[in-house]
Order: C-alpha cells, then sequence, then structure tokens
C-alpha cells in the first residue's frame, strides 16, 4: 500500500516539475496531457487506497525520512492514509483531475499554458501534502504550499492590476490567520512536547481546559483565515480574479476547505472543548447567512458562486462546531463535487461571453449552451439541497445534527439560509439561461464548450446527484476514527415535517427566483427603488467591510508605514547605514595619505603601531594584574 | 654591584630603540640593513640574558637561529639590492615609491 | 665585580658603536662601527657563559656579513658622503624611545618574567659547546636542519639575483644558441 501512497504524494510534484521545465516556451499541449495523467494516476492510486480502506484494512502510516531531530523535538516527514485522509485525497485528487482536463480546453489560447500547469499541479501536491500528513508540522507545510500556490493562481494574470491585488490580498489575509495557526501549533508543542498526531491527542486529556481552550482557538483562527470565515473572508470574492478552473479547484472544492479538515482533524482537541465547537457552529452559522444574504444582489457571477462556497463552508464549520464532524466532512466531500461542476459550468458561460460576469448581460443561454444549462441546473439543485441530490443528504443532517443538538437557534439560521441558498443560485441560472437574450445588445455570439470538457465535466455531473447515496458507507467508513454517532430525531412525525418542511421552503424559494428573474428582460441601470433602498446597497456593498478595513486598517497601517519609512528608515537605519559607510570611506580618504609608497615613511608607521600595541599589551597586563582592585573601584563608583 | 637579567634587558632595549631610530632615519637602502642587523643582534643579547639566569639553553638556540636568519635575509637583500641597483642606479628609499597608493 | 665592570664597559661601547652606525653619513664609517659594535656584542655572550654563541657572532657577522657588506659597498657608490634629508626628528626619537620604555615597564614590572619556567636546564659538568650541541642535536635537530635549507635557499636566491645571465640554461640551449650567447659575450 505504502507504493500507493507514494505514487498519490509524488505523482503530482513530478507533474508540477514536468510542467515547470516549459514555463518560458510557448504553449505546448503535452504539458497539460502530461499532468492531467499524472494527476490521475494520482487518483487511481488514492482510489486504490480508499477500496483499501474501505475493506477495514488498517490505516497505511509511513515515515518517509527524519525532518527535524534536535534535543526533544523530532518531526518526521511521515504520512497516514486512514479514512479522514483518504476521503480528502479522494475529493482533491478528483476534483483536480477533472480540472487538469478542463483547464487543457479553458487556458487553450492562453500564453501562460505551462505555467498555469505547474502551478496546478504543485498546488494539488501542497494539498496532498496538508492531508497526508502525519502531524501539524508537515501539515502546516502544505498549509502553506497552498497559500503560495493560490497565490500564484489568483494572481495568474499577472498582467491586471486588480488580479495581482486579490493575489496580494488572499496572501496577506492567510499570513495574518496562519501566525495564529502557528502559535497554535506552538502551544501544542509546549504542552505536550510533540507535533504527531497521535501523541498530541492523546496528551491533550490530560491538560487543564484553560490551554486546550487556547490551543483550540489559535489553531481555529488559522482555519478562518483559509476557509475565508468572518472577518478574513473578504479575500475569498476578491480572488474570483483568477482563472476560473482555479476558483473551482482551490477557491471551491480543496484549499478553503483545509480549514474544516483541521478542525475535523482536530476533532479530538475540540470534543474536549465544548465552548469553543459551540463558538465555531455559531460563526459557522452566521457565516452561512452573512454571505448567502450578500450573495442575494450580487451582479457578478463568479463572486455570486464565491459567497455561495463561503456559505457552505459556514455550514461545515457549524457541523463540525457541534461535533458532526463526519457530517462536516461528508458535506464536504458533496460540496466539492457539485460547487467545481457549478464553477467549471460558469467557466463555460465566461467563455461563451468573453469573459463577461454579469448574469444581467446573458439571459436565454439555454438554447445554445444545452449541457452547460443542464450541469449547472443540476449543480444549483444539489446546492439548494433538493432530494435525491448530494446536497440534500449533506445538508440536511447538518440541520439535523443542529436540531438534535437541541441548538435550535443555529438550526433555525441555517435553515433560513438553506433558503437563501436556493433563492440566489436560481436567480443566477434563471438571469443565465432563461429569459430575453439579453447579450444581443452587446454584440456576442456565444457557443458551446469543447466537447471534451464537458465529457471532463460529466464525472462531477454524476456524483452532483448521486453522492447522497455514499452517506452510509462513508459513515460506516469513518466512525471508526472520528467516534461519530447518527442523529436521530426521536419522533418520525418530526423528522417528516422537517424533511418536507425544508423541501417545501427551498422549492418555494426556487419558484420565486424563477418567478422574479426568468423572464427579466433589461439590465439593470441603478436606477430602480430597490437598487436605491439601504438594503440593496448595503448587500451591495458586503455589508462595508472592505470599505471599511480599506478605510480603516489598510489606510492607517499605510501611514503608519510612510511615518516609519520617512522618520525610522531613512532618518535612522538608512543614516546609521550610510554614516558607518561615510566614516569608513572618510577614513579611507584621509588615510591614503599615509600609503604615500615611500618605504621610510611605512616603517615610521610601523614602529607607531608597535607602540600602539605595546601600549595596550601593558594597560591590559595591568587591567589582568589588578582586575580585583578595578572591579572594587568600579562597585564603589556604583556602576 | 650584581648585573642582573634586568641590566641586560635595559641595554637590549636600548640597542633596540637605536635599531629602531635607524630603521626611521635612514634613507640608503645598504645603511637600513644595517639597522636592521642592530635590532637582530640586541634580540640576540636578550635571548643570551634570558637563558642565562633561567638556566635554559632555549633561549640560546633561538638566538643561533636569529643568527641564521640574519645571514640568509643579508644574501638575498644584497642580492635583491644588486638588482634594484643595477635597474635604476639608486637605492635611495625615496626613489621606491612605486607602492604608492 | 669584573663583571660589573666589564658589562658597562662593553655596554657603553656598543651603544656607541651603534649610535655612530646609524647616525653617521659616511658609510663607510657606518660599517665599520657596525663590525666593531658586533664584535663587542659577542663580549656579552663571553660574559653569559654562552662561549659558542659568542664564536658564532664573531664568525658570522664579522666574518661573513660584514664581508658581504663590504662587497655590497663596493657595488653602489657609496663612499660619497649620504645625504639625507630627514622629516621631523622628534618623531623617530620619540617613537623609538617610547617603544624602548614599554618594553622596559613590561619587562621590569614583575607581568612575564616571574613564571619563567626552564625547558631544557642546562647540563652540569659540560661545557658550552657540548651543551649547545647536546640540545642542538636532539630537541632541535628539525628546526636546525631546517635552517640549513633556508640557508642553502638563500645563497641560491643570492647567487640568481646578482649573477648576470641568470635567466639563461646552459642544459636547456642547443649548440647554435650557445655559440651565439658565448660571440656576443666576445663582442661586448
Amino acid at each position: 500500500m505504502e507504493k500507493y501512497l507514494y505514487i498519490a504524494l509524488f505523482a503530482p510534484l513530478v507533474s508540477s516539475l514536468f510542467s515547470a521545465l516549459f514555463t518560458a516556451t510557448p504553449k505546448k499541449m503535452f504539458t497539460g496531457i502530461v499532468a492531467s495523467l499524472l494527476i490521475f494516476s494520482s487518483l487511481v492510486s488514492s482510489f486504490v487506497l480508499l477500496m483499501y480502506i474501505l475493506d477495514g484494512g488498517e490505516p497505511v502510516h509511513v515515515e518517509m525520512m527524519t525532518w527535524m531531530a534536535t534535543g526533544h523535538l523530532y518531526i518526521p516527514f511521515g504520512f497516514i492514509v486512514d479514512q479522514v485522509s483518504v476521503t480528502m485525497m479522494m475529493v482533491v485528487t478528483l476534483v483536480s483531475t477533472i480540472v487538469h482536463i478542463y483547464s487543457i480546453g479553458y487556458m487553450d489560447h492562453d500564453k501562460g499554458f505551462n505555467r498555469f500547469f505547474s502551478w496546478l499541479s504543485a498546488f494539488v501536491f501542497s494539498m496532498m501534502v496538508l492531508v497526508m500528513s502525519d502531524n501539524y508540522a508537515g501539515l502546516f507545510i502544505g498549509w502553506e504550499g497552498v497559500g503560495l500556490c493560490s497565490w500564484g493562481l489568483i494572481g495568474f494574470w499577472f498582467h491586471k492590476e486588480v488580479a495581482t491585488w486579490a493575489a496580494n490580498e488572499a496572501f496577506i489575509m492567510n499570513r495574518i490567520a496562519d501566525l495564529g495557526m502557528l502559535i497554535g501549533i506552538f502551544l501544542v508543542y509546549w504542552n505536550t512536547g510533540t507535533l504527531q498526531y497521535d501523541g498530541a491527542f492523546a496528551a491533550f486529556s490530560t491538560l487543564d481546559t484553560a490551554t486546550l481552550t487556547w490551543i483550540g482557538i489559535f489553531l481555529f483562527i488559522g482555519a478562518m483565515g483559509k476557509s475565508a470565515q468572518f472577518p478574513l473572508h473578504t479575500w475569498l470574492a476578491d480572488a474570483m480574479e483568477g482563472p476560473t478552473p482555479v476558483s473551482a479547484l482551490i477557491h471551491a472544492a480543496t484549499m478553503v476547505t483545509a480549514g474544516v479538515y483541521l478542525v475535523v482533524r482536530s476533532g479530538e482537541l475540540y470534543d474536549l472543548i465544548p465552548n469553543v465547537g459551540l463558538f465555531i457552529a455559531s460563526l459557522g452559522a452566521f457565516v452561512a447567512l452573512f454571505a448567502a444574504s450578500m450573495a442575494l444582489v450580487n451582479r457578478d457571477m463568479k463572486r455570486i458562486i464565491a459567497y455561495s462556497t463561503l456559505s457552505q463552508l459556514g455550514y461545515m464549520f457549524a457541523a463540525a462546531g457541534l461535533g458532526a464532524y463526519w457530517v462536516a466532512l461528508f458535506h464536504l466531500m458533496a460540496h466539492a463535487f457539485f460547487k467545481a461542476l457549478l464553477f467549471l459550468g460558469a467557466g463555460n458561460v465566461m467563455h461563451a461571453m468573453h469573459d463577461e460576469l454579469d448574469p444581467f448581460k446573458m439571459g436565454g443561454l439555454k438554447k445554445v449552451m444545452r449541457w452547460t444549462w443542464i450541469m449547472m441546473t443540476i449543480a444549483s439543485l444539489a446546492l439548494a439541497g433538493i432530494f435525491p441530490f448530494a446536497g440534500f443528504f449533506s445538508k440536511d443532517t447538518i440541520l439535523e445534527a443542529a436540531f438534535a443538538e437541541h441548538h435550535f437557534v443555529i438550526y433555525g439560521v441555517l435553515l433560513f439560509t438553506a433558503g437563501l441558498t436556493a433563492f440566489y443560485s436560481f436567480r443566477l441560472v434563471a438571469l443565465i439561461f432563461h429569459g430575453e437574450e439579453r447579450y444581443k445588445i452587446f454584440g456576442i455570439h456565444p457557443h458551446e464548450a469543447y466537447r471534451f470538457m464537458l465529457i471532463a465535466m460529466s464525472p462531477l455531473l454524476i456524483l452532483a446527484m448521486i453522492a447522497g447515496v455514499f452517506q452510509v458507507p462513508f459513515f460506516e467508513m469513518v466512525e471508526e476514527i472520528l467516534n461519530a454517532h447518527e442523529y436521530h430525531i426521536h419522533s418520525h412525525t418530526t423528522l417528516l415535517i422537517m424533511l418536507v418542511g425544508t423541501q417545501v421552503f427551498v422549492a418555494l424559494a426556487i419558484l420565486y427566483a424563477y418567478k422574479k428573474y426568468a423572464s427579466w428582460s433589461s439590465v439593470p441601470d441603478g436606477t430602480s427603488a430597490i437598487e436605491n433602498s439601504f438594503v440593496y446597497k448595503l448587500l451591495y456593498n458586503q455589508y462595508y467591510i472592505p470599505y471599511f478595513y480599506e478605510e480603516y486598517i489598510v489606510k492607517s497601517y499605510k501611514e503608519m508605514s510612510e511615518v516609519f519609512w520617512t522618520k525610522v528608515d531613512m532618518k535612522i537605519v538608512d543614516a546609521t547605514v550610510d554614516g558607518i559607510a561615510g566614516i569608513i570611506y572618510g577614513t579611507g580618504e584621509k588615510t591614503r595619505d599615509m600609503q604615500s609608497g615611500n618605504l621610510s615613511t611605512m616603517l615610521k608607521w610601523m614602529v607607531a603601531g608597535l607602540v600602539g600595541l605595546l601600549s595596550l599589551a601593558v594597560v591590559f597586563g595591568l587591567a589582568a594584574r589588578y582586575s580585583d582592585e578595578i572591579l572594587s573601584i568600579l562597585s564603589a563608583l556604583g556602576v | 654591584m650584581e648585573i642582573g637579567l634586568n641590566h641586560y634587558l635595559v641595554l637590549s632595549t636600548i640597542l633596540f630603540a637605536i635599531g629602531l631610530v635607524g630603521v626611521m632615519r635612514r634613507k640608503n637602502l645598504l645603511l637600513l640593513f644595517f639597522a636592521t642587523e642592530i635590532l637582530l643582534n640586541s634580540v640576540n643579547v636578550a635571548f643570551a640574558a634570558i637563558s642565562h639566569y633561567y638556566g635554559d639553553l632555549t633561549g640560546q638556540m633561538f638566538a643561533f637561529f636569529v643568527i641564521a636568519i640574519a645571514a640568509s635575509e643579508v644574501a638575498v637583500g644584497l642580492g635583491l639590492l644588486i638588482v634594484w641597483f643595477k635597474r635604476h642606479g639608486s637605492i635611495d628609499l625615496d626613489s621606491l615609491s612605486s607602492m604608492k597608493g | 665585580m669584573f663583571e660589573a665592570i666589564a658589562f658597562y664597559l662593553f655596554a657603553f661601547l656598543t651603544i656607541t658603536m651603534f649610535f655612530i652606525t646609524v647616525t653617521t653619513s659616511q658609510a663607510l664609517y657606518a660599517l665599520t662601527a657596525l663590525a666593531a659594535g658586533m664584535i663587542f656584542i659577542s663580549a656579552f655572550f663571553f660574559i653569559l657563559g654562552a662561549d659558542f654563541l659568542g664564536a658564532v657572532q664573531i664568525i658570522v657577522y664579522t666574518g661573513a656579513v660584514m664581508a658581504l657588506y663590504a662587497f655590497g659597498m663596493m657595488f653602489f657608490d657609496t663612499t660619497r658622503e649620504v645625504k639625507e634629508k630627514q622629516g621631523n626628528k622628534y618623531i623617530i626619537i620619540g617613537l623609538s624611545t617610547l617603544a624602548a620604555i614599554l618594553v622596559v615597564v613590561i619587562f621590569a614590572t614583575p607581568m612575564v618574567s616571574e613564571n619563567i619556567v626552564a625547558l631544557y636546564p642546562a647540563i652540569e659538568g659540560v661545557g658550552n659547546t657540548q651543551e649547545v650541541g647536546l640540545v642542538l642535536f636532539t630537541k632541535y635537530l628539525v628546526p636546525f636542519e631546517v635552517a640549513a635549507i633556508m640557508l642553502l635557499v638563500a645563497m641560491v636566491a643570492g647567487i640568481v639575483l646578482a649573477g648576470k645571465k641568470m635567466d639563461l640554461s646552459i642544459t636547456l640551449m642547443n649548440d647554435e644558441d650557445l655559440e651565439k650567447e658565448k660571440n656576443k659575450k666576445v663582442l661586448s
């Protein structure tokens, strides 16, 4: 099994390095094909491992080599394939294989074709390190690796200033959170003396609650940054400047779920501190609602999907915070499938519309893009949680878990959000694919995407439809290590009312969205009454949070930096350095006269140096001889 | 009036100082060599005296080696001096300024 | 008593001779004074019981080194009065005196001299020459041989530097060139 583990882990690295060889050359089709094949081999290996684990095999644990061994610190490059990581590996490799194949078509006309695959595969490798590592240090390497690759891919079109800005924003936001994560890891090491998961978890039960709480909080801060939870959420929407396959892979399916993975992985820690867990759940529920509300009015197709991702991440955190780790992981998996599908569909639309992102400028596309329309509709249905698609099983289980744990406020918020989700998803679908063909005003001739791209997307389509059937085997698999328990509402009547009620509520939301937007005919120009209302403006401007950050944090930070630059750096640091250089230059210029080339003068200097050294010898000799007396005199003087 | 080690050391120091004066003062390279001989000899006196007063022969050994070095220095130094004189026709120190920085 | 008288006498003589060496403007005087100073220095060695060293001093310095200098002086036109324009005389005197005083201070204050232990104590009942021979050919054999090689090297260097046409190699030259060289010599 170790062989498959290494293939799964290193095939993406090989792919990345291979593509990197050609980054400076023009587009080469084979880099995309080779990269896709290598990622596919990683997928196959992951699948073999999954089958092995499903058969009840022992988790595969390997220690490739020692990384650090100093004193009591011992950190190996160790990798583990157990029920949790194999799930993540499947999700990561499956989505990335599809995204790789899709990208061959999507990046067809891009100059950075080879570079794109290099970055994308590097991302997959980092993500595999993240999920497969058996200790926090290895997880952190992967964590930083995906952050770096995310930066490189958001800013992939670096000639666009807004893209580089978004890349830097994402990177800096993550850096803030990573500091918290790093402190958490240090605390783990400080208190348990190890960073291995098994060792650390075993030691947690002996620690006092205050320490555990701090560890939990700091680790969660790291998760907040990576998973774009409030208040570090702004980067995710801006990250949509990157190419759409990147958004599908990184900012929907895999990287942003790393935070959830961290919480699930550290489940034994959060079990011990239910208060922090409750906070995580509350924050998750809040973010679910908060992000969904922003998606209601946005006029940027990709941003709407990004907010929806944010909202779904909130769901996952709500589940994980309530201790329902397997539910969180299941929703993570299901969400990865339909959200990646949604994004790739959006990518098709963007291609067809020549990078137009405003759904109000589209409409009626279902005639030309039938398959994309079907895919996006089904993905949206799955996202909305309509029976029998994937979202229904995972999302409803989250709701049940919240209900069964008697957190009715969280339940209520999540239920309401489910309605909002359905509304904004179908607002998008209705605006893009139904109604009048508004794009004709702009003289665009849309066309369907390449056939192989659609075929590449089909596995996602199937999974988005049927992933629900995996719920039971999945539960049986992960219950071994996540001490999972099924959530049963005691009364069947209540359960039925809940299920039916939710379905009806969601269905009504969908119908309302269709009714309102399916026959939309004009492009809004900012004059209608609703667009000038306060709520609309508040939501459209993302609660003015980016504005607040810009105005109060970024600007003041910039002013402070300006002060430090002009005052401290220029006048103190630079001046000191320049001064030292100046002194050396000056003495050099002055002492040049000494070097007259006249041997007689040099001899005189030599004797002067001898005298100087002799005096030093006398001084030090005396000082050494009378050191006691000198010390007593000095101490008498009060030095 | 016992003559002790310090007497010799002071004598050696005085001779050394004379040698230093010569080194700094002389402009003629040949005479500069004379001054260096004085320096070496003053050190030899000190070595011999220390050797005597501590009953240790190491000092004398060093004096021998110093003499050997002085002899080779004279041989090589004079050879170089002759080459220089052939080229420039002068052994004045002030004419040796090709090392001016 | 005799020792003291001898010490002061020779000290005076040595200092005078060396003083003349560094101050005189006649190169010949300087040479003579130096040679005399060397012989007077050897007197100290005899007083200190280092007979062999004294003998070596006279032989090497007054015999070999001075002869070399004498030959050297024949090469250079040093018999004429050497005029030496001086910079600041006080700097020279001051620096030398200062150095001397400092050295005296270092030795006179018992910072160094207190803890010296004899490494190779003089052997009782044998003459100085014998002692020197014993130490030199046992403990200091390697330095002695190195010094011998150094002297050899110095000799070769002196010959090469001072000799004529030392850049030519007779063994590496063919007959024609050799003939040419010979003819050149005859012509010149």
